[in-house]
């Protein structure tokens, strides 16, 4: 119920929102968990595996059981933490994983088999016939919320920052640290995951250098860069930090996630602590909560969760909560199972030495049973409420994930920190606040290397009484649950131990301890005591499970960021794109590249499409923009030389104007890339990779430089976005070429095939290539980026008489196959050596130990079975052969691959089918026929040269 | 041993589930066994199994420097299939298929192998291609694939992203019905626990220091819990192979690399099967609990740390939503890596080592996993026969001389 | 997120470099090597656990190539 005074709510603004579809009413400043109590629901959730009933536990990050579906202005979240979502007007709020709700749930019936099912049963049976015989209906009962096809379309930002120092967690240890460093001249980032700054000051109120607690955070706020609601999910290398900023208090529409990498110099963990539960018999029912929950939702949301309550603690720090729910007006009984109780116990009822033994009610608890740990009495009491603290966990996840070591500590009864320069705080066991001011304080100098300022003050607490070790109470026969997500109980870690499973990760593996959406917040340190008692050892010997990143869970869309649909990894576009769109060009990726695979005309099939600009570039003229390849400038005295150690061909006779195709290997003697090197000076080259090589070939020129050779005088410049190239081709070219009015001689003699000239159009700087890639005359024309459009309309004004066309990257596929000129990736892969492709010349006559030269002569390069490259003339001529097809050998029943189909297409000069191949000793089988296979159908090819068009190469003449 | 069973698992329960013994013991180790394999993850606890089921080697030991299926046998997306483009690994990664299909009879432990396929999905024309070429291939070597078409492939997986504009549209694909996932941890259990009791002594905490010679053979081990004398000895460390084989005094073709699985929090059914995307190289599968488990490429730098890095987990997550936006509302619950050992040319090396006496299994990459069975398998025969087994032989680390690799990423354009 | 020195431009972050391997030694001249020689330069690794010499390149940045000793257990910079 809601207390009619108090909290940080807003009792002037109501906010509506439905549970399983009931309508309710909470405040600005509840969260959903919050809400639900003040509204009176008990059950907000099912276990995992027995579907036993569940309420809210904590109020924080360790919630283990309140995990519910959300909707909320059209946004859904199958799986929220009730206790970390602010409840906003208008929300859809629903229980999971229960049919038909969680409240009444007919799963719930499993909890009667649970004895045949304990931790790991699974792995003993459903193995006849098969697991998948069952697998379908397990899978259907697991899971949580659910999703479906509705798009979350929020776009998530990503922001990158650096610091001096990040302090995790703003309550009065991060607090101290922020004022002590940001006052030594630090930059400073304070990230703290609640809505509001303060930590523990926001549920216990106390005077901090002689002001109210609250006031002395602000103050000190100011002092640095503050990111509440912040959650600093992971600590990654060399001081990166991992943020998930929730901006709940943004205005919708502008409140989605924003996810920062923080580099930070020095960081300061003061992450707090989270309350561990007591092991006791039925410790699971609704009702059942953490002490310290419990006075943060009294305190904060003015909410009481029962009002008869026991409060069972084995340590100090539940006194507060049951002194705060004793001034709410509830009747209260302490008890403590410590024979001394604490000192603090003034006015309240507190039965020392003794545990709660059992616990009843079927919808919540509705009595305790309380006695002494050895259950010789018990006496059964009426409760609405059954306040637990089990003693306290240190926070140390992300001080784990950073690398800080960890030691059990006997005395504080928790895993701490080792080594404390870098925590403050609670997460240092730490139980008082002067001792966490002061460590924070300390912390905060000691980051900005000293200073005088001096600690904030605050009023000395009574001396704290000692935390009692207790891991699980009474041998009762009921089950006392450890993981309450996924209902792990005491005789599941003793089972687990029993059966060898006796490793900390064994025993999270077998039983599932700490796997859930909680990832074993409360679970855990319970858990690995309990394996430590079970097999003899001690919990620092037992030792912990890896702590990993995200410390919460963290929205995978808030992970992609700016980073889906075509900004998954953008594609580059031409110059002239738009001039290709609006010719009909149906645009994909070709290497990272949009680039037009064709100009479809008004209701033409792409295919008719292709096959009508390769015939028009073969009979009349064509026009394609080769923007895209790369074009490379090496510089320097040493240019020739040292491109002749790189590339396969010999590049160093090269005269300057002319231009010659070459391959380049890795030191694997595997093919890398072609391409045409021109030499424009005696020390100068310019080199065009193809597209998707271009950022791989530079990048190889440079580490050879670098690495091997830096005593060589040469640089190298991509330019390949300084330039626009086109190319014209067909028998038409050179008439077109004659009218470009450019000032380059453009006969075959004044530019013969395979030269370039530098020259001008229209008084633009242009460069004229003589290089055919389809096997036609053909000229590129390249000049600054600057005039793409102009020099691509005027080669289209000029080509129109003539005939021409643009043609695509798969007319030019056409093109070049009839001529069997390769195409990186597509004829070649990642084991093609140079005489796979008949390129064995330079081999042998190339005197320089040039890159790959060695892996050329090793017992498997000269292999004559080697697969190579060849033409393949189909049978059927007028069926084109997939690509992909391999040609096989062999009867039916045990067929082996000789090789595959690397191109096909119809040829436009042939009018046939025609098709290159990579075959197993293919060259000596020229004029054999073979069998392709493709999906399971034969057909038949006859092996040939991989030429089928004009092998003499007259045309490229013109 | 107590025998698995639903009706063990009945009368357990009216008894109060007590009666379980243990899975294996923990056993004093002695000073000399007949065989060693180094490694207590999926590789060398099959290893063991085999030795004692099919040679008769039972005076054998496991040496776990931590506890055992703890390296990569653990930290995996849980994959298996045999969709390989070449003969020889087809071979290999087929016989490891067909022995998961027997395994939780032989085991007598269910490894939950679900073979809810493995979908495979083409972006462009040109990926097709190189797929059909992948699947031919495939079919060739005896492998059950199927080329799919673009709503062959959205009857699969009806939440994959139908954007025809998409940066990743989707063309088709291929399956491999066989294919699926299995329970990792329980592949380790299973094996640990059935070579156990055939007497094999699977030894935790207890770290291989350096090795005993013998006229430059390997004659045994030294450890952290003393010296043991052996037979054969057979190297199973994914993770650590190149550590171990700087000890014996050789290099392997070997750089090791930290490879990032995640998981989502779990919910309700909603990928009935594997998908992997070659374009992005990311792969998820839904677990039998519900969550989403994720990867896709590496941290690309060599790393001996098991985690990963923010940076390749945001590119992973970025990939995974691109192909699956309907899982933009799902939150990431754990993100770790395992170290894998990524050979030159993504096949594994099995056989003898240049050491007399050392045999190896290792250089699995990314696809460790699924080839334990098979991985086990082979090293057995090599360490009990001294000999390749012909599968085994053109994975020995001699091809790395003459040249002739089996380069499955260069064959199928993904090697996972 | 790995912080790396380059030579020109400084501390900067993991994703402007691209790893390139351990440096090694290219036997000279290559041709004359037999088999086994060429095969320990071109494949095998000396794939240290701890102190590892590795090759960087910032290739989202000025493109230099160079030699660091990283941590491959902790991934910290040892030495430049």
């Amino acid at each position: 119920m809601r207390l009619s005074t108090g909290g940080r709510i807003d009792r002037s603004t109501p906010l509506a929102f439905t549970w399983d579809g009931r309508a309710m009413t909470g405040y600005a400043g509840d969260s959903i968990a919050s809400a639900l109590l003040a509204n009176g629901v008990k059950i907000v959730a099912r276990s995992f595996k027995y579907h036993r009933p569940r309420g809210i536990w904590g109020a924080w990050v360790d919630e283990p059981n309140a995990v519910v579906d959300v909707v909320w202005q059209g946004q859904h979240d199958p799986n929220a933490r009730a206790t970390l979502v602010p409840l906003r007007d208008g929300m859809a709020v629903r229980g999971v994983n229960a049919f038909p709700s969680v409240s009444f749930d007919l799963f719930g019936a499993i909890d009667a088999f649970s004895q045949f099912l304990p931790a790991g049963f699974y792995y003993k049976t459903f193995k006849w016939p098969n697991w998948q015989h069952y697998e379908p209906r397990i899978r259907a009962m697991a899971g949580l919320g659910r999703v479906g096809h509705q798009r979350d379309t929020r776009a998530y930002e990503t922001r990158h920052a650096k610091c001096d120092l990040l302090i995790v967690g703003g309550g009065p240890a991060g607090l101290a640290a922020l004022r002590a460093a940001a006052a030594g001249g630090l930059s400073v980032m304070l990230a703290d995951d609640q809505p509001a700054l303060g930590g523990s000051l926001l549920t216990d109120t106390a005077e901090i250098d002689g002001t109210d607690g609250l006031a002395w955070v602000a103050a000190v706020a100011r002092q640095g860069q503050v990111l509440s609601g912040t959650t600093v999910f992971g600590a990654y290398d060399d001081g990166s930090y991992g943020l998930l900023e929730a901006r709940n208090h943004a205005p919708a529409g502008w409140g989605q996630a924003r996810l920062w990498v923080v580099r930070a110099a020095k960081v300061i963990f003061a992450t707090g602590a989270i309350e561990r539960p007591l092991v006791f018999p039925d410790n699971d029912r609704p009702g059942i909560m953490s002490a310290d929950a419990v006075r943060r939702f009294l305190r904060g949301q003015a909410v009481l969760p029962g009002r008869s309550v026991v409060v069972a603690t084995n340590n100090d720090s539940a006194y507060a909560t049951a002194h705060a729910l004793q001034e709410a007006g509830a009747s209260v009984v302490v008890a403590d199972a410590r024979a001394v109780p604490g000192a603090i116990a003034d006015g309240l009822r507190v039965l020392p030495g003794t545990v709660p033994l059992g616990t009843g009610g079927r919808r919540g608890v509705s009595w305790v049973d309380l006695g002494p740990q050895d259950g010789a009495r018990r006496e059964r009491m009426p409760v609405d409420l059954l306040a637990v603290s089990g003693g306290w966990s240190p926070a140390v996840h992300l001080f784990s994930q950073g690398g800080g070591a960890l030691r059990w500590d006997i005395e504080r009864v928790a895993f701490v920190p080792e080594g404390g320069a870098t925590v403050a705080g609670s997460i240092t066991g730490a139980t008082d606040l002067p001792t966490c001011l002061a460590q924070g304080h300390a912390a905060g100098l000691a980051a900005a290397g000293g200073g005088d300022l001096g600690a904030p003050y605050s009023p000395p607490a009574p001396a704290a009484g000692a935390v009692l070790p207790l891991w699980q109470i009474g041998t009762s026969r009921r089950r006392q649950w450890v993981d309450l997500q996924n209902d792990v109980t005491a005789k599941d870690v003793g089972l687990a131990a029993a059966e060898g499973y006796r490793s900390v990760e064994h025993l999270k593996r077998y039983t599932t301890l700490g796997m859930a959406t909680d990832q074993g917040k409360t679970s855990n340190v319970n858990g690995l005591a309990l394996l430590a008692a079970a097999t003899g050892r001690s919990i620092a010997e037992v030792g912990t499970t890896k702590f990993r990143p995200p410390f919460t869970p963290v929205p995978l869309a808030a992970l992609a960021g700016s980073r889906f649909d075509r900004l998954v990894a953008p594609l580059r576009e031409l110059p002239v794109h738009h001039d290709h769109l609006a010719l009909g060009a149906e645009m994909r990726d070709y290497g990272g590249w949009a680039r037009p695979a064709c100009y479809q005309q008004i209701g033409e099939p792409v295919a008719a499409a292709i096959a009508r600009e390769a015939d028009n570039a073969r009979a009349r003229l064509g026009v394609f923009d080769g923007s895209s390849l790369g074009k490379i400038e090496v510089h320097g005295p040493d240019a020739a030389a040292f491109l002749n150690l790189i590339y396969y061909n010999e590049v160093a006779n090269l005269r300057p104007g002319r231009l010659r195709y070459c391959l380049v290997l890795r030191e694997t003697g595997v093919v890398f890339d072609d391409g045409v090197v021109g030499r424009l000076a005696a020390d100068r080259y310019l080199l065009s990779p193809s597209s998707s090589h271009t950022a791989g070939v530079l990048a190889m020129l440079q580490a050879w430089h670098q690495l091997e050779y830096p005593a060589m005088q040469v640089a190298f410049h991509d330019v390949t976005a300084a330039w626009a190239t086109f190319a014209v081709s067909g028998p038409r070219a050179r008439a077109l070429m004659q009218q470009l009015g450019s000032s380059v001689d453009v006969s075959d003699a004044g530019l013969p095939h395979m030269a370039v000239a530098d020259g001008s159009v229209q008084g633009v700087t242009c460069r004229i290539a003589r290089v055919s890639f389809t096997g036609d005359a053909s000229y590129e024309i390249s000049v600054p980026t600057g005039y793409a459009t102009a020099l691509w309309r005027h080669l289209l004004d000029l080509g129109a008489p003539l005939g021409m066309m643009p043609y695509g990257i798969e007319a030019l596929s056409v093109l070049r196959a009839e001529k069997g000129y390769i195409l990186i990736g597509t004829d070649t892969d990642g084991m093609t050596l140079p005489v796979d492709l008949g390129l064995d010349g330079p081999l042998r006559a190339k005197q320089v130990d040039f890159v790959g030269k060695r892996s050329l002569m090793t017992p498997d390069a000269k292999r004559a079975d080697r697969r190579q490259f060849v033409g393949l003339l189909p049978e059927d001529a007028n069926a084109v052969p997939a690509v992909g097809s391999h040609a096989v050998a062999g009867p039916r029943e045990a067929r082996r691959s000789l090789g595959w189909v690397t191109s096909a297409c119809m040829s436009p000069v042939l009018k046939r089918s025609i098709a290159l191949g990579m075959i197993e000793g293919g060259r000596a089988r020229l004029g054999e026929t073979v069998e392709l296979f493709h999906l399971g159908k034969i057909s038949r090819a006859t092996i040939c040269a991989p030429v089928f068009v004009d092998p003499a190469g007259e045309r490229l003449h013109g | 041993m107590t025998r698995y069973s639903a009706f063990q698992l009945l009368r357990q329960g009216f008894a109060g589930q007590t009666g379980w013994g243990e899975a294996w013991r923990d056993p004093v180790p002695k000073r000399r066994y007949d065989a060693i394999i180094i490694g207590g993850g999926g590789h060398g606890l099959a290893t063991a199994y085999y030795l004692a089921k099919l040679h008769g080697m039972t005076n054998v030991a496991v040496l776990e420097r931590g506890w055992i299926g703890g390296g990569n046998t653990g930290r995996n997306t849980t994959i298996v299939r045999s969709n390989y483009f070449f003969p020889e690994s087809a071979a290999l990664y087929d016989l490891a298929l067909r022995l998961y299909e027997g395994l939780s009879q032989d085991l007598n432990y269910n490894i939950m192998l679900s073979q809810r396929g493995v979908v495979q999905i083409a972006h462009s024309e040109h990926q097709m291609e190189l797929m059909a070429r992948s699947v031919n291939a495939m079919l060739i070597n005896g492998i059950d694939v199927e080329l799919l078409s673009a709503e062959d492939v959205h009857r699969e997986v009806p939440l994959l992203n139908r954007d025809p504009a998409a940066r990743y549209p989707m063309h088709g694909g291929f399956v491999q019905r066989r294919a699926g996932i299995a329970r990792h941890d329980a592949v380790a259990w299973g094996y640990a626990r059935a070579a156990n009791a055939l007497g094999v002594d699977i030894i935790q905490n207890c770290e291989v220091t350096g090795f005993q010679w013998q006229d430059g053979r390997v004659v045994g081990v030294e450890t952290s819990r003393g010296a043991m004398q052996a037979g054969a000895v057979g190297l199973a460390v994914a993770g650590h192979s190149g550590v171990l084989a700087a000890k014996a005094g050789f290099k392997l073709p070997i750089q090791s690399y930290a490879l990032q699985a995640m998981v989502s929090e779990p919910v309700k059914p909603v990928l009935d099967t594997v998908i992997l995307s070659g374009a992005t190289g990311i792969y998820c599968s839904q677990s039998d609990k519900g969550e989403l488990v994720f990867g896709a490429g590496l941290d690309l730098y060599p790393s001996y740390a098991q985690r990963g890095g923010l940076p390749t987990g945001q590119t992973i997550v970025a990939a995974l939503l691109d192909m699956m936006p309907a899982f933009r509302s799902l939150k990431l619950l754990r993100q770790w890596a395992g170290i894998v050992d990524v050979c030159w040319d993504y096949s594994p090396l099995i056989g003898p080592s240049p050491v007399a006496g050392l045999y190896l299994n290792c250089g699995w990459g990314t696809g460790g996993f699924k080839a334990i069975p098979a991985g086990g398998w082979l090293l057995a025969h090599n360490m009990a026969t001294g000999r390749h087994h012909p599968i085994s032989e053109p994975f020995d680390l001699h091809r790395f001389t003459t040249g002739r690799l089996i380069d499955e990423a260069a064959g199928a354009g993904i090697a996972h | 997120m790995l912080l790396l020195p380059c030579p020109h431009c400084g501390l900067r972050d993991e994703p402007e470099f691209s790893f390139g391997g351990e440096p090694a030694i290219r036997p000279v001249p290559a041709s004359t090597v037999d088999d086994a020689t060429w095969a320990d330069y071109v494949y095998l690794r000396q794939n240290e656990k701890g102190a590892h010499r590795e090759i960087w390149c910032h290739s989202g940045g000025c493109g230099q190539w160079f030699v660091l000793t990283r941590d491959t257990v902790t991934h910290a910079v040892i030495a430049p």
